[in-house]
């Protein structure tokens, strides 16, 4: 007999857990480019977006993401940036955002 | 007993050595009057200073050895009971006449076991931005037990922008402090993780926001945007935090060795008695006014009475010291008519 689907199901916990993540290739991406951890979170990135005008793309939130362990889906996401370069030009910390995307795609793989 | 002279300096702190050494180099009679045995106040309970890393002790020494040269008389273990613009009366029944007042009683230190959600006093390696700094002193920082933190989390605004603590105002120099201490921390223990819980972090001086790049980039500390929750212990004397990572969106737990509370600055007591003796007017913190923020800071509403240093807002070391020499030539211009 087929289980009836009431349109219930259990939610995942939204919680970032620290201690289950595992920082290895966030700490890799840092050593290799120590100026992504100067991001002051402004949004500059994101607000000058080509890409986040037209998707929910957000650069800033995603290499947060990456810097607490939460790789899940960031390649994808990340695969949405074109390289314009225009948040390069904006970020007030001269962080190079393009190696950021680059970098990030490149060590986390389509995770 | 009675004493006369020109100017009463409560406070024995750098504020108050400073701004008697100034009144005595200029030629006018002096009195410091402390209510501890010794001289130097907060001071001497910080290691080193931000953003320079500059040794407490060496400021300290060095207004000390000025004081020396200068011809200030030092009651100390006296507690001021009563104080007007030309009489100040001590615990022990000394009254002291005088022409002008400089007060220089700095702040208290917020208590953090108000803020119960973090378990200072009950959980063993909650400890205070100023428990660090005696362990700096010390030259080893260890939990309880004994053993180096692997993982730290240093909690910003404890006692500070929190109305729940009748503290709305911003203590202005955890923010700076945090930084430096987490680099003291990377310093000493290269191996551990540091993880600066903040709300705004606010570098409002010369060379603090290089201090904090410093920080992020060579020393590999987190900064994570939001305040901490609660705390819990966890078995082996480990805490468990939660926060929410405002930047993500998303709550946060996480499991540290110690978390440190940077407590912020209160408005002692002891400025309402003053007040309601003399007349002197409070902000809403409880710190007193100035007469007047860009013009005559060190002045306030009642002639005669001055203001050097954290008597009237949270300060740096380096303010409150500048602030003596101010308030001290405005006495003296006072006092010469």
């Amino acid at each position: 007999m087929a289980v009836k689907n009431f349109g219930f199901s259990i939610s995942r916990p939204r919680t970032i857990d620290m201690d289950k993540n595992n920082l290895r290739k966030s700490n890799e991406i840092l050593r290799e480019l120590p100026e992504l951890q100067a991001c002051i979170g402004c949004g500059s990135c994101t607000a000058s977006c080509s890409a986040g005008l037209l998707t929910q793309f957000n650069f800033r939130k995603m290499h947060t993401l990456v810097r607490r362990g939460e790789y899940e889906g960031v390649y994808k996401e990340l695969s949405k940036c074109m390289l314009c370069g225009k948040c390069r030009m904006v970020c007030p910390r001269n962080i190079n955002t393009r190696k950021v995307v680059l970098l990030i795609k490149r060590t986390l793989g389509d995770f | 007993m009675i004493m006369q002279t020109d100017v009463v300096v409560v406070g024995g702190g750098v504020a108050g050595i400073k701004a008697a050494c100034e009144l005595c180099q200029a030629g006018s009679k002096c009195v410091l009057v402390e209510r501890d045995s010794v001289l130097g106040g907060k001071l001497r309970g910080w290691h080193k200073l931000f953003p320079s890393f500059t040794s407490s002790s060496d400021v300290i020494e060095e207004l000390l050895n000025e004081l020396k040269q200068s011809n200030v008389e030092c009651l100390l273990g006296s507690e001021v009971v009563y104080i007007s613009s030309t009489l100040c009366r001590l615990a022990s029944g000394t009254e002291i006449q005088c022409r002008a007042v400089i007060l220089a009683t700095g702040y208290n230190l917020f208590d953090a076991r108000i803020k119960e959600e973090y378990g200072y006093g009950i959980y063993d390696n909650v400890i205070t931005s100023v428990d660090l700094e005696r362990m700096f002193h010390t030259g080893t920082i260890s939990t309880l037990s004994g053993a180096a933190p692997e993982k730290v989390a240093i909690l910003h605004c404890v006692g500070s922008r929190d109305e729940k603590v009748c503290q709305r105002h911003c203590s202005k120099v955890c923010c700076i402090t945090a930084v430096k201490q987490a680099i003291e921390i990377k310093k000493m223990l290269p191996n551990s993780e540091v993880f600066n819980f903040y709300m705004d972090m606010r570098m409002f001086g010369p060379g603090y926001e290089e201090l904090y790049l410093t920080a992020q980039k060579q020393y590999n500390v987190h900064f994570i945007r939001g305040r901490i929750s609660e705390a819990a212990q966890l078995p082996k004397g480990r805490l468990q935090i939660k926060a929410e990572d405002t930047l993500t969106a998303r709550p946060l737990i996480m499991s540290v060795d110690m978390l440190v509370l940077m407590v912020g600055m209160k408005a002692p007591k002891q400025n309402a008695l003053f007040a309601l003796a003399t007349g002197l007017e409070l902000q809403p913190s409880g710190f007193i006014s100035s007469k007047d923020l860009f013009l005559e800071a060190v002045l306030t509403s009642v002639p005669g009475i001055f203001v050097a240093g954290t008597v009237t807002a949270p300060k740096t070391i380096g303010e409150s010291i500048s602030e003596a020499t101010m308030a001290s030539r405005a006495a003296l211009k006072f006092i010469e008519g």
